[in-house]
């Protein structure tokens, strides 16, 4: 299936360099749909469908809607566009190097598991959607749930701010 | 490295419709042999089936408005003007494709297809057959077509943006709110089904229900009862239907999100209405209402006799019949949809976001609550006494209802105005 993975490497790039280099911010959340679609089709191709469908629920879905509509909530529809500073852009740069190293570092330094897992039929599927809910609710279960309550504090922080706001 | 995929790990279980065109050979497929198969299956299956059904549930829908409101609908093309989506298929074919002056004009064009591809992806992971499910290994197919149905969204909002029109701004902006928050719902309540299956497996999740009436979900126990209500409720509002059609409330926001569209582009936003309106009554059938299993499990009877006895035209004929059963099924919880929306008002938005965060979500949440208590606490026989006790319970409710109606129709005089007759004054 390389032919498959170049599609979706290739839709997942593009819409990455969209993101950078567009200006107009509801561009720029098509552009992150087309990453986030590659990305997940990459996934699916890698036989880790949760994930994939996790990818596009919560961002694609979720995180992008709730973009345009800050974006239309906020901004006057003609120019929701981006002014980029040049001290932002420094440290955007800076950041993504420093990003960039990191990750370079981990992909040369890591040791693949993946060339001895695919030897025969007895792991036909190795990735089991029930082993994942296990493994969240039993061994990982407090990190989980430690999650979760982070979350739940944001939640109750910004419906507390948004009602002091209102006062 | 990458050979390693979805779909050559999926040999083992390679579907039925797949051995009848690969043959039952072992080795994987190549990459050009996969995506032929996949593009005849869509090109010769799926783009027709969406087409044809799409057209005949626009015709459905203003024959049934027709009837509610004491007219006759569409009665000129062809029988029972069953021809009119064609008819205006045309019209629309041959319209002006007008894009405002003000309008992002990328987006604007992107918009309807963003809005249509993602509903007929989620036609992927539905089950129409014990091997009529065109990808039957998707693990995840509940959660996938939930994925699909809240990508689709975003056409919507794109296309209000998009068109530099404050209705349509407004159309995007209640769209967003009213889907997001409609969205949790909506999962809440699919987790209900999901933890009484034990899979999210669509496929599996059938074959669960082949027992007859009394093992379909709805009737698991009194918690899917309920979560059926709310994501039929919820459903309703992701779908944009009414009563919670406010994203293209004609009466204050000329037409929504699509005031600024006209011809085919309008017209693959209601494609994409209709489409998502059966991939949502399809959930409903496959979660709660057994999927394509009959209330005799003979479906499923059948289906085991044949795969036994290698009977190919057996399993292809029993294929069939379950293609119809679940399409008739999707087709009831449709034409529901429809009645709502010609009987009910539309409430405002306050009303609509209050109706789902202070009512809907704590019954969602209750619900999930009570459900894995059941899950924990109540035995096997207390189990099958209350499920018995449900179904009796719910075919009462659907034996009233029907009765009730055919009782309506055949009692009704259909009142016909006359201009000439004037009433006598009192």
């Amino acid at each position: 299936m390389a032919g498959l993975f170049y599609i979706f490497a290739l839709t997942a790039a593009a819409g990455a360099v969209g993101v950078v280099l567009s200006r107009n911010i509801v561009r720029t959340a098509v552009c992150l749909l087309a990453a986030l679609l590659g990305l997940a089709g990459l996934y699916f191709s890698l036989a880790a469908e949760f994930i994939a469908v996790v990818q596009l629920v919560v961002y694609a879905g979720g995180t992008l809607v709730l973009i345009v509509f800050g974006v239309m909530l906020t901004a006057r529809v003609p120019t929701a566009h981006l002014d980029i500073k040049m001290r932002e852009l420094v440290i955007a740069l800076c950041t993504g190097a420093v990003f960039l190293a990191v990750l370079w570092g981990g992909i040369l330094t890591a040791d693949w598991p993946v060339a001895k897992a695919s030897t025969g039929a007895a792991d036909a599927q190795p990735y089991r959607i029930a082993k994942l809910g296990e493994a969240l609710l039993g061994d990982y279960l407090v990190p989980f749930e430690l999650a979760s309550v982070v979350l739940l504090v944001v939640m109750i922080g910004a419906a507390y701010l948004a009602k002091a706001r209102r006062k | 490295m990458i050979s390693v995929s979805a779909l050559s790990l999926g040999e083992a279980t390679r579907t039925f419709f797949e051995r009848l065109y690969f043959g039952d050979k072992p080795e994987p497929l190549g990459t050009a042999t996969q995506l032929i198969y996949s593009a005849v299956i869509v090109l010769v299956m799926a783009v027709p089936f969406v087409g044809t059904l799409a057209a005949l549930a626009i015709w459905a829908e203003r024959k049934v408005a027709g009837h509610i409101q004491s007219r006759i609908g569409p009665n000129r093309v062809g029988p029972f003007g069953i021809f009119q989506s064609v008819a205006d298929g045309i019209k629309l074919i041959g319209k002006e494709d007008l894009i405002p002056a003000g309008a992002d004009r990328t987006l604007f064009r992107l918009a309807p297809y963003l809005c249509f591809a993602p509903v007929f992806a989620a036609f992927v992971a539905l089950p129409f057959g014990p091997d009529l499910i065109f990808e039957p290994r998707l693990n995840v197919g509940v959660f996938y077509v939930l994925a699909m149905l809240s990508v689709d969204v975003l056409g919507v909002i794109l296309a209000g943006w998009a068109s530099d029109n404050k209705w349509s701004i407004y159309g995007a902006m209640r769209e967003a709110c009213q889907t997001v928050s409609y969205e949790i719902p909506l999962g809440l309540s699919v987790i209900v089904a999901v933890m009484a299956a034990g899979t999210l497996n669509m496929a599996d999740m059938s074959r669960m229900q082949s027992g007859g009436l009394h093992t379909w979900l709805i009737f698991s126990n009194p918690f899917t009862f309920a979560a059926f209500i709310i994501f039929f409720i919820a459903s309703l509002a992701s779908n944009k239907r009414a009563p919670f059609d406010l994203p293209e409330s004609e009466s204050e926001l000329v037409a929504g999100f699509h005031t600024e569209y006209s011809g085919m582009r309008w017209a693959f936003f209601f494609f994409a209405e209709y489409a998502a309106m059966f991939v949502v009554g399809a959930m409903q059938a496959a979660l709660f209402l057994g999927g394509f299993h009959d209330p005799f499990g003979l479906v499923g009877h059948f289906h085991a006799k044949y795969s036994a006895a290698g009977n190919n035209a057996g399993i292809i004929l029993v294929n069939v019949a379950a293609a119809v059963i679940f399409i008739v099924k999707a087709c009831v919880i449709i034409f529901i949809q429809m009645w709502l929306r010609w009987t009910l008002p539309r409430p405002r938005i306050d009303q609509v976001l209050h109706g789902c965060v202070k009512v809907l979500l704590p019954a969602a949440c209750a619900t999930l609550l009570g459900a894995a208590l059941w899950q924990l606490l109540a035995g096997p026989a207390v189990a099958r006494v209350v499920s018995m006790l449900l179904t009796a319970g719910g075919v009462a409710i659907v034996m009233i209802v029907a009765t009730w109606i055919a009782y309506a129709i055949v009692t009704a005089r259909r009142v016909r105005p006359r201009l000439s007759e004037p009433a006598p004054l009192q």
